[in-house]
Parts: C-alpha cells; sequence; structure tokens
C-alpha cells in the first residue's frame, strides 16, 4: 500500500487497512466461486452422493379398502405403532445417508399433508419436505415422471420410491449398499412369501449370484416366484431417461395400433392401457427393466406387509410396536407402580389416562386423551384419540375409531389375524367373513352390548348386540 | 296321606348336568327340586312318598334317606323295569298309595309352582269325586294337553291333546289328587294317563279340575330352567321377601337376587334380576350377572358379564369373560379368560380357551 513509505501516512492508513480487513468478508461472495460458498451435497462435482426419496400415497378415491377409517382420515396418515403409517417410512429414510428431500406425490388436496409435513420438519430438520399434487391418474410411475424435473433438482445420484400401503422394517441403508455395489439402474426389495399367496403380489425371479431380476410378473396367476415386490425401490439418476425410452415406445405402438385399428373403426377413445401419459411402474417400467437386466434385487430382512385395508392396521400395528420393543424405544410402555398392568408392546399417549385396573397388551396402541376406567382388558387394538372405555368392558383385536364410547362390560371383538397377506375380502358370497372389529368414528357402545367382527361405519349408536355385521 | 312323584328316567334334556347328577338332586333356586316338592308334601300332611323311578341311583338313595329322616316320613323307591308310562306307576305302587281311603297325590318332578296341595286336598273332598286335576293357563296351549270343562261347572268334559284349532287356554299342569278307587282302572302294563284313564273317569262325570293360582313352568330343559327360575323368585319376592338380597345392597340390580350365606361377592358388582348363587360360590370384582344359576362351588372371575346361563358345580368363568345365549357349563367347567361362549353346552371337566359363538355342545 502507498502509505508504507512516509511517517504522516501510516497513521491515516492504518484505520484504512483494519477496515478493509473486517469488511473483506462481505464483498467475497462477488469473486469467490459458487461451489466454496454454498454446502458441499448440493454440488455436482464432488464425488459424495445426495439421495432423495419419493413416496407415492395415492388419493382419496384410491383407498376405499380403508374404510371406514379413511372416511377420518387419509390412509398414509392412520396412526399405526403410534406413529401415522408414512412416518415410518420417513423415520427410516431419515436414516439413510446423505438422505436430503423426501417428495410425497398423491391426488390429496394440499392442505391434507401440511401439517404433518410440518411436523416432519421439525422432527428432522436435515431433510426438506414437499408435498407434489397429481391432477391426472399418471399410473404408479407417471406422476413419478411427470415430477422428475422437481426430483432432478439438486442432481441426486439414488432416489428412492416407496408405497405408502406397506409396513416394513425398512432395511434402507443395506438396500442402499447393495445398489451401489452393483451399479445398476435399479434395485427392488423384495420379500419371501408363501407359495400359495404368490398370486397376490408382483413376483419376481431373482438370480441368486447376482442378484440380477431376471423377470417381473404382477399378479401371475400361475406360479412364477415366491419373491414377491415390497413396494420399497431406489434408482439411479439415469432411471427418468429410461422411463422416456419406454413411453416413446409405448407412444409408437400405440401410434401404429391407432393407424392399424382405425382403419377397421374399432378404436376406443378412453381406453386405459392406451393413454400415452400413464405409465405403471410394474407393468411398465420394472418388467422393462428387468428384461434388459438394469434390476437388481434385494432381499428384505426383517419384517414385510401390506396395509391396504382397514384390518391390516392391527398386524402392522402388532409389528411395529414389537420393534419398538426391541429396539429399546422410549415410546413402548413398561408397568409401573401406579399404572395399569402391560403384558408386550404397549403405545399409550401420555395424555391418555388409563385406570390402575386395567390389562393392556399385548400390541396395544393407545392415543390422546383417551380414558379407560376400571378393569378394562385391551388385547391386540388400536384405541384412537378421545375414546372413552367404561369399567369392566373389554377390546379385543379391534380398532376403536376416534371419539368412540363404549359403555360399562361392553365387548368389541374381532377374530385374531393370522396370516401375513393383507386382508383383502370382507364379505364371502355375501357372508360377513371374521377379522378385525373396526370402530369408525364417533361410535357410541352402550353399556353390556356386544359388538363381535363387525364394521361399524361412524357416528352410529350401538344399542343391541351385533355379529358379522357392516353396519352402515 | 300319600304321593306318587314321577321322576320318570335319565333326564337327558337337562344335560349336561343331569350327567352328573340324577334331575331331581339339580339345585333349583340352591335347593334340590325334588326337596321343594317333599317339602310341600309334607306341608299338606303327607307320609308317605313313593318315587317313580326308571333307574335308582344310589346317591338318590343316600339323599332321600336323609329326608326321610328330616321329615319323619316315608320315602320309597318304586322301579319300573319296563317303562310304565303315565299311569302304569301308579299300579306299581298300589300298596302303599292304596294302603287305606285317604286320597294320594301324583305329581310331575319337573313341574314348579307354589303346590297348593292343601287347597287341592280340600277342594278334592267336597266334590267327592275320583281325580282332581290342577289347570294353568297359557299363552299358547297347542303344545300342551288342554282341559275342556262342562260349562259352569269344574267337571271335566274331556281332554284334547296339543289341540290344532283353539278349543282353551286352560291345561293339565301335570299336578293331580286321585281317591284310591283309580288303581282299580289302571293295568300294570304301561299306560298313558291322559289318554287312555282320564277320559273313562271323565265320561263317568268324576273328574275335576282346580285352578292353579301364580305361576307355573316345567323345568325339564335349560331354556325353561331359568324362566322357572326367574318366576320362582318372583313369587319368593311377594311371599318371603326375607330369603332374598335386599334393593338396598349395592349390587343388586333390578331384584329377585338369591345368594346362599356361605357365596361370597367382590366389589363393583352388578347381579340380578332373577339370579341365584349358590353355596361357597365365589364372584369377583366388576361382575355383571343376569337372569342365571350359578350352582354351588362356583368361581366367576373380575370382569366377567354372565346372562341366560347356568354355571354347574365348581365351575370358573375366567376374567372378562362372556356367556350368553342358554349356555350351560357341566360339572368342573372353565372358561377362560376374555372367552365368549354363546349357547354352548358343555361337557363335564371340560376346558374352553377359545370363543364358542354359535350354539352347540362342546364335548
Amino acid at each position: 500500500m502507498a502509505a508504507e513509505g512516509h511517517k504522516e501516512k501510516d497513521i491515516n492508513a492504518l484505520p484504512l487497512l483494519l477496515i478493509c480487513f473486517f469488511l473483506a468478508p462481505l464483498f467475497l461472495p462477488i469473486f469467490s466461486s459458487q461451489s466454496l460458498q454454498r454446502p458441499i451435497s448440493h454440488s455436482q462435482h464432488i464425488s459424495q452422493a445426495m439421495n432423495k426419496a419419493v413416496i407415492l400415497v395415492g388419493g382419496p378415491s384410491r383407498a376405499t379398502r380403508f374404510r371406514p377409517l379413511s372416511m377420518h382420515l387419509p390412509q398414509p396418515l392412520f396412526p399405526v405403532g403410534g406413529k401415522p403409517i408414512i412416518w415410518h417410512q420417513i423415520k427410516a429414510l431419515s436414516e439413510v445417508r446423505d438422505l436430503k428431500e423426501i417428495i410425497l406425490i398423491g391426488f390429496f388436496e394440499d392442505f391434507i399433508f401440511r401439517p404433518f409435513l410440518g411436523k416432519c420438519q421439525e422432527e428432522f430438520p436435515t431433510i426438506t419436505f414437499k408435498y407434489l399434487r397429481e391432477y391426472s391418474q399418471l399410473g404408479t410411475a407417471g406422476g413419478f415422471f411427470h415430477f422428475r424435473d422437481q426430483i432432478m433438482r439438486g442432481a441426486p445420484k439414488n432416489i428412492f420410491m416407496l408405497y405408502t400401503d406397506i409396513c416394513c422394517s425398512f432395511p434402507l441403508s443395506e438396500l442402499l449398499a447393495q445398489h451401489e455395489r452393483h451399479g445398476r439402474l435399479g434395485t427392488i426389495m423384495v420379500t419371501k412369501v408363501e407359495r400359495s399367496s404368490a398370486h397376490l403380489y408382483g413376483c419376481v425371479v431373482v438370480d441368486k449370484e447376482t442378484k440380477l431380476a431376471a423377470h417381473y410378473v404382477e399378479k401371475p396367476e400361475t406360479y412364477v416366484s415366491d419373491m414377491a415386490s415390497t413396494g420399497v425401490f431406489v434408482f439411479d439418476q439415469d432411471i427418468f431417461r429410461f422411463m422416456a425410452q419406454v413411453m416413446d415406445k409405448r407412444a409408437d405402438e400405440f401410434e401404429h395400433q391407432r393407424a392399424n385399428e382405425s382403419a377397421y373403426g374399432r378404436f376406443e377413445e378412453n381406453d386405459e392401457d392406451h393413454d400415452v401419459n400413464r405409465l405403471r411402474l410394474e407393468q411398465d417400467v420394472l418388467r422393462q427393466m428387468a428384461a434388459d437386466k438394469k434390476l437388481s434385487a434385494y432381499l428384505c430382512t426383517g419384517f414385510w406387509r401390506q396395509i391396504k385395508s382397514a384390518a391390516s392396521a392391527v398386524p402392522a400395528n402388532a409389528l411395529y410396536l414389537q420393534k419398538a420393543l426391541a429396539d429399546g424405544d422410549s415410546s413402548i410402555t413398561a408397568t409401573s407402580a401406579n399404572g395399569p398392568e402391560i403384558t408386550g408392546a404397549v403405545f399409550i399417549h401420555p395424555s391418555a389416562q388409563v385406570h390402575p385396573t386395567a390389562r393392556i397388551g399385548p400390541n396395544v396402541s393407545i392415543h390422546a386423551r383417551v380414558v379407560v376406567g376400571p378393569g378394562v382388558r385391551i388385547n391386540d387394538s388400536i384405541v384412537l384419540d378421545n375414546v372413552h372405555v367404561k369399567d369392566n368392558a373389554a377390546v379385543l383385536h379391534a380398532i376403536v375409531g376416534w371419539d368412540s364410547r363404549i359403555g360399562m362390560w361392553g365387548r368389541v371383538e374381532g377374530t385374531r389375524v393370522t396370516s401375513p397377506d393383507d386382508i383383502d375380502e370382507v364379505t364371502h358370497s355375501g357372508v360377513k367373513l371374521n377379522s378385525i372389529c373396526i370402530l369408525g368414528e364417533d361410535v357410541q357402545v352402550k353399556d353390556e352390548v356386544f359388538i363381535r367382527n363387525s364394521i361399524v361405519l361412524p357416528h352410529k349408536d350401538l344399542a343391541g348386540n351385533k355379529h358379522n355385521e357392516i353396519i352402515m | 296321606m300319600k304321593a306318587l312323584i314321577l321322576v320318570g328316567g335319565f333326564g337327558t334334556r337337562l344335560r349336561p348336568l343331569t350327567l352328573t347328577v340324577p334331575k331331581p338332586l339339580v339345585d333349583f333356586a340352591n335347593k334340590p327340586m325334588i326337596l321343594h316338592q317333599i317339602e310341600a308334601l309334607v306341608q299338606a300332611g303327607v307320609t308317605d312318598i313313593v318315587l317313580a323311578v326308571n333307574y335308582k341311583p344310589e346317591v338318590m338313595v343316600a339323599v332321600l334317606k336323609k329326608y326321610e329322616e328330616k321329615f319323619g316320613i316315608t320315602i320309597t323307591f318304586s322301579v319300573e323295569e319296563v317303562p310304565l308310562g303315565t299311569a302304569g306307576p301308579l299300579a306299581l305302587a298300589r300298596d302303599i298309595l292304596g294302603k287305606d281311603d285317604s286320597p294320594f297325590f301324583v305329581l310331575n318332578a319337573d313341574v314348579t309352582c307354589e303346590y297348593p296341595f292343601e287347597k287341592m286336598r280340600d277342594f278334592h273332598l267336597s266334590h267327592g269325586g275320583e281325580g282332581t286335576i290342577l289347570a294353568t293357563t297359557v299363552d299358547e296351549p297347542s303344545n300342551y294337553g288342554v282341559v275342556v270343562v262342562h260349562p259352569n261347572t269344574t267337571m271335566i268334559d274331556r281332554f284334547v291333546e296339543k289341540p290344532v284349532e283353539y278349543v282353551g287356554n286352560r291345561i293339565n299342569a301335570g299336578i293331580y289328587i286321585f281317591s284310591p278307587s283309580i288303581l282299580n282302572r289302571i293295568e300294570l302294563r304301561p299306560t298313558s294317563i291322559e289318554k287312555e284313564i282320564f277320559p273313562r273317569i271323565a265320561k263317568d262325570r268324576l273328574l275335576h279340575t282346580f285352578d292353579l293360582e301364580g305361576y307355573w313352568m316345567d323345568v325339564g330343559q335349560p331354556k325353561d330352567f331359568l324362566t322357572g327360575t326367574s318366576l320362582y323368585l318372583s313369587s319368593l319376592a311377594k311371599r318371603k321377601p326375607e330369603m332374598l338380597v335386599p334393593a338396598s345392597v349395592d349390587f343388586v340390580n333390578g331384584g329377585n337376587v338369591l345368594v346362599h350365606p356361605t357365596a361370597k361377592i367382590g366389589k363393583g358388582c352388578k347381579i340380578g334380576p332373577n339370579v341365584t348363587i349358590g353355596a361357597n360360590a365365589i364372584v369377583g370384582d366388576g361382575v355383571c350377572l343376569q337372569r342365571c344359576v350359578l350352582m354351588d362351588g362356583t368361581h366367576i372371575k373380575d370382569h366377567a358379564w354372565v346372562k341366560n346361563s347356568i354355571v354347574g358345580w365348581h365351575s370358573s368363568v375366567g376374567r372378562w369373560a362372556r356367556l350368553d345365549g342358554i349356555t350351560v357349563l357341566g360339572d368342573d367347567v372353565h372358561i377362560a379368560d376374555e372367552i365368549y361362549v354363546n349357547g354352548a353346552s358343555v361337557l363335564p371337566h371340560k376346558s374352553i380357551s377359545a370363543n364358542v359363538c354359535e350354539p352347540g355342545i362342546v364335548m
């Protein structure tokens, strides 16, 4: 600086120097390269990969099998193991290295998931949460493809895709590790099912050595494989390019078909299968990936089952509670001196009041502001917010909906679920099948009344016994 | 005076209870059924009682010996080698029944009512006929033998057995008083008193009817056993209310609750209406009992709910269990916690650990 040689100027220059020194950082951003200023994971040039996840949450018209519970809130938000169904997906994702964003894609109104995602943002501050709404039926992969620009923002290396109607131990880090080891376009997580139930699932033929998925068939009528798709996938970022190719090919075939059929005048305008914008993950994408040897299969360790029907929430609840108990999670309630007798894995919300003479568990979730009276027995059940259960009543293999009331010596009883498959049918040949007993929102069961193996829609008063009925 | 009680055979309709105990000894309102009848007969001056049986269980002999001593009467077993129907047993017991001129009662062992034996005797002696039949009124007579009298008399014109068309609603209550001369009409062979003997006496204008006041029930099967219990308890409430638990006691709900002094009742229970609880029974906390019979030594555990059921001797009903639909538990039957039993007849010495949702027999 010019001030150095002259004594008079030295005194004037020092403050200027100091000012420049302290103000310098303010000017640096203008001159430095962007990569030094932004967090490392957002860069395309740094070797460590960033991961994202997409959860397909479906929409109100889709989850009819989750009625009557879905009349009060959407299936993905229904609580099992004390937490919303998709919270378990999100929790598992939060434990995956460099998982930075979780995107929900579905047909629900925007406001439905806002409060839940707000809570998730607080609970998992390093992850960004977003809900993207589909407006037209684009198929299980169509929505994913439609929002590819938003998903690809920040250039994630790996993208998880999860379905919402599943209950699982979610070994996602292991899934990712195998995916990265094998370096293929995608990895599907599979689980072993009984041969006799394989036709209920998407079946994957897996080469044990290479872990390559040789073949994929959705709900085959004959036996193909006893490895079922779990609805959990991880894809490389090139998946969108692949999907675009699949769609182009379909468009060509579609045009070709149109050209042929219109000659005979038999073309049908709104045929689903011919909609160029619809892309089904299983039939259109995975099948092709398997054929092109681009799909790996990872065998799930731990538990898995579908939660498509309302009744399936109870065994899912049991699985998650047992996992929490085994993990030593603090949400599990233990027997205490002043508390009720607890057996097995039980969740009791801190605001619930449970009489010391009650006997709870195993596999019971009791939610906020529930009041459980003296001498009550609750087993293998989900008791939702603000339910009051009066003296000596019994709730067994049941779901009791929000704000419901069960009178003294009341009995709400279903049949224990023993099948690992989703409880598909409610009736068979017009006869109600034995299953979990479900009371919708605000159902009143009077003193001494027995409701067994029934499904009760919301806002009903029950003054007489019901067996094996659907009560509207 | 003398009396003949038609006990009959194995009491199969009241199984599984009668697999353990002969029917006359099954407790009805905490007292063997036959004792109710014996006490009433003794009250009316009967000193000789004949029990017409198809088989003679040793246990019955022992118990009835005690009654003989207690009341200072003679009780004889008349054992039919061959089933003799409803009249034949009278001929078989001819020696006792016809030993003097005094009239004798004949009653069906399954019938419960207020047993107006003295009034019947007085009425019978006053009209001087050969037989008097107790008649009761029912709503649906077509299952019974309807009694048709000569207008404005008590004299019986004829019987119509299980009438297809309505002829009247007063039926044969199964309790009679006869003069010994009737024995001349009956041979020692299988005979129906209703079909063969009564019509002849009626033709001779020697058969009369006497109106029964109060309740009447044939308690030979569980459903009617429970109904009969309720009727009996209502009658007791009027005649001897001190025998029932007062309504002021906290667990009593709706009255008609009969509890043996040695039974124990827990806290927070709701018992009644129409409940009998036998000797040394234990009822836990928070138990709800309605229209049911608990035999001696039974144990109903906490928070259970029992209605329209009979719980046999020494049986137990688990916590939070629910019994309904005319369930009958035999001797020493154990229902596990939380189990639902609907209309099951459970044979003795069984444990139930899974729900029985449809009526049926559990062997």
